[in-house]
């Protein structure tokens, strides 16, 4: 009997920063895919051993149990506040907050906003789905004008409700910010271009380049009330035309580090 | 040796000294001074200063900081504490060490910035949801605020617990003599449970949340053995003129001084007055109390409010003896001759009933 081994070559695996979990995630969530795609970032540059991650309040609230890394969790919306206070007295760790449009664009607005002002060199991923998914499919900042949610019945009214927030063109106003870009994860072409932002917002972090934010258009196809398919054109047909993909703010020092 | 200090600025000192590596504040008076001084002093030893943008936000990077192991802290008033409240909930429910400092102003609402003790109840009672509580430590002068501010760090540390320093405004604006101790170094150990990254070791994670009832009545359950382990070690106060009292003063903090004045001079009139001073709120010497009430025929509680810590010792006293209360509200701090007067009032009423007769309060 021959014992020649057939060599193997592994041209693709789990990233080991991602764990061994089965999520709680619904069908149709892109949060699995927003994880993997931090996961390989961190994997890639070599960073696991020493970020730490802030988990938000929302679907995401259990984030930790799908990392291999070190994590905290935050009172809603002050995911950034800790992570200021982490990063501030260990300045050579990798930080990270990950949060959806209630936890960063409502009750965390006042600590979104003076992170991005104060120039802390912390990475934000912001997953927009402009619902609020763990607590049944509420309005959110971020949900568009006319959208059926549980507390805006008939669809939003702007005159009772106001306007979505646009959470990228804000932050990019702030003279901290220094990579401030929305993209999008509703086809490949798009993960590609997320996970490229993703590396540069993790790289502007470890030159100690200020804030960086990435605003990652998600899906929520149980409180759309849609299938998971129809949720991805949703993206591309109604979110995108009111959150336009792009990059909204690049210091001059990050664009030598931008990902293509 | 001693030196001139205004109360905050001691206290921000002393925090220094004692290794505080990480301050996180927000304006609010009356203890702007010692974020101010912190300002300054934090960069000048390479320390963290941050002036956040609330107090939510300074309480939450508190715990951020807390939760990498650092010696870290936080200062405010009043309405400040109130807003902080879900932060410290979240503190106590993760078990990370954090110290907060609470000059106390006039209450409720926007009040005044002038003393009072009307934050009792949301410190000592734990103003956070859930069930918890807080080392609550009660200076009555600048030097006994120096000395308890140290002493906040470490027993945070060694129990892993929220310490709250409980100052009013009258204590953080004062200048008294006191004396500073030396600098400590500041200890970069971090304990193993700490978020420092997960090289080479398992990762860490510090949550307050379980769905799982069993498991959350268990930390639940942890939660309050700690408690109880620091009721058993940690109880502090000071008595005063108690061997043969007739009439015990509890009061704390500025009152407890106050007091002590008072307490001077009903003696030299010939009433066998005496005063005991919590320093911890929380725990509370309840057991010196109920030993006290046993010998006193009555006792009187002082509180810049309208009586939150004399319900403590109603509850210690379970009835052995007349509990009365005085207090004044809106900043008027009592002075020892109206805190006397009210002596004098007790003092009759005990003498006028017959040995054996309840006296009722």
């Amino acid at each position: 009997m021959s014992t020649q081994m057939m060599r193997e070559e592994v041209v693709f695996k789990r990233a080991a920063p991602l764990a061994e979990a089965f999520t709680h995630y619904c069908p149709g969530c892109t949060h699995g895919i927003i994880h993997r795609l931090v996961a390989e970032v961190i994997d890639e540059l070599g960073v696991a051993g020493k970020t730490i991650g802030v988990a938000p309040v929302g679907c995401a609230v259990f984030a930790y149990n799908y990392f291999n890394l070190d994590f905290a969790e935050a009172a809603h919306g002050r995911a950034t506040a800790m992570a200021t206070g982490i990063k501030r007295v260990q300045p050579d760790k990798v930080v990270f907050t990950y949060q959806g449009d209630g936890d960063l664009a409502a009750i965390g607005t006042g600590e979104t906003v003076h992170v991005a002002t104060r120039g802390e060199n912390i990475t934000v991923i912001f997953v927009n789905n402009a619902v609020y998914g763990m607590t049944g499919g509420q309005m959110a900042p971020t949900t568009l004008p006319g959208m059926i949610t549980t507390s805006s019945q008939t669809g939003r009214d702007v005159e009772l409700q106001g306007y979505p927030l646009r959470v990228s063109e804000m932050l990019a106003t702030t003279s901290g910010a220094a990579y401030i870009v929305r993209r999008s994860v509703h086809d490949i072409a798009n993960i590609r271009k997320t996970k490229k932002a993703l590396m540069t917002a993790f790289k502007v972090q470890m030159q100690g380049m200020g804030f960086s934010l990435v605003e990652i258009l998600s899906t929520c196809p149980t409180n759309w009330g849609i299938p998971a398919a129809s949720a991805l054109h949703f993206i591309e047909d109604k979110m995108i035309p009111y959150y336009p993909l792009g990059d909204y703010k690049v210091m001059e020092a990050v664009r030598p580090l931008v990902v293509n | 040796m001693k030196e001139l200090w205004k109360g905050n600025e001691a206290v921000a000192e002393a925090a220094v000294r004692a290794g505080c590596e990480a301050y996180f504040g927000y304006p609010i008076t009356p203890q702007t001074e010692l974020l101010e001084y912190m300002s300054r002093r934090m960069p000048e030893l390479g320390r963290v200063f941050i002036q956040a943008e609330s107090e939510l936000a300074a309480i939450n990077m508190v715990y951020g900081a807390a939760c990498t192991g650092a010696r870290t802290m936080t200062s405010s008033s009043s309405p400040g504490v109130s807003l902080m409240q879900e932060g410290l909930s979240y503190i106590a429910g993760s078990e990370v060490p954090a110290v907060m400092v609470d000059v106390m102003r006039v209450g409720p609402g926007l009040g005044n910035i002038q003393p009072s003790q009307g934050d009792y109840n949301q410190l000592v009672k734990f103003g956070g949801h859930g069930d918890f509580k807080a080392i609550c430590l009660a200076p009555s002068t600048v030097q006994e605020s120096v000395d308890l501010m140290a002493l906040s760090f470490d027993l945070a540390e060694k129990y892993r617990t929220l310490v709250y320093l409980v100052s009013d405004g009258a204590l953080g604006q004062m200048m008294e003599p006191a004396e500073l101790p030396p600098m400590r170094p500041v200890n970069r150990q971090r304990p193993a449970w700490a978020l420092t990254g997960a090289d080479h070791r398992p990762p860490n994670v510090i949550t307050s949340i379980y769905l799982d009832p069993e498991r959350m009545e268990k930390l639940n359950l942890r939660l309050q053995a700690k408690l109880n382990e620091i009721r058993k070690n940690e109880v502090r106060w000071k008595e005063f003129m108690t061997e043969d009292a007739e009439l015990l003063l509890v009061a704390y903090g500025t009152m407890g001084r106050v007091c002590y004045t008072a307490m001077k001079q009903a003696r030299s009139e010939g009433i066998r007055v005496g005063l005991l001073r919590p320093i911890t709120l929380w725990p509370y010497p309840s057991v010196r109390i109920a030993e006290l009430a046993e010998q006193v025929h009555g006792i009187l509680a002082v509180e810049m409010s309208a009586g939150q810590m004399v319900e403590d010792v109603r509850l210690a006293v379970e009835g052995r003896c007349p509990v009365q209360f005085y207090g004044r509200m809106g900043g008027i701090v009592p002075l020892p001759d109206e805190v006397l007067k009210v002596i004098h009032e007790m003092n009759e009423e005990l003498v006028m009933a017959r040995p054996g007769e309840l006296v009722t309060a």
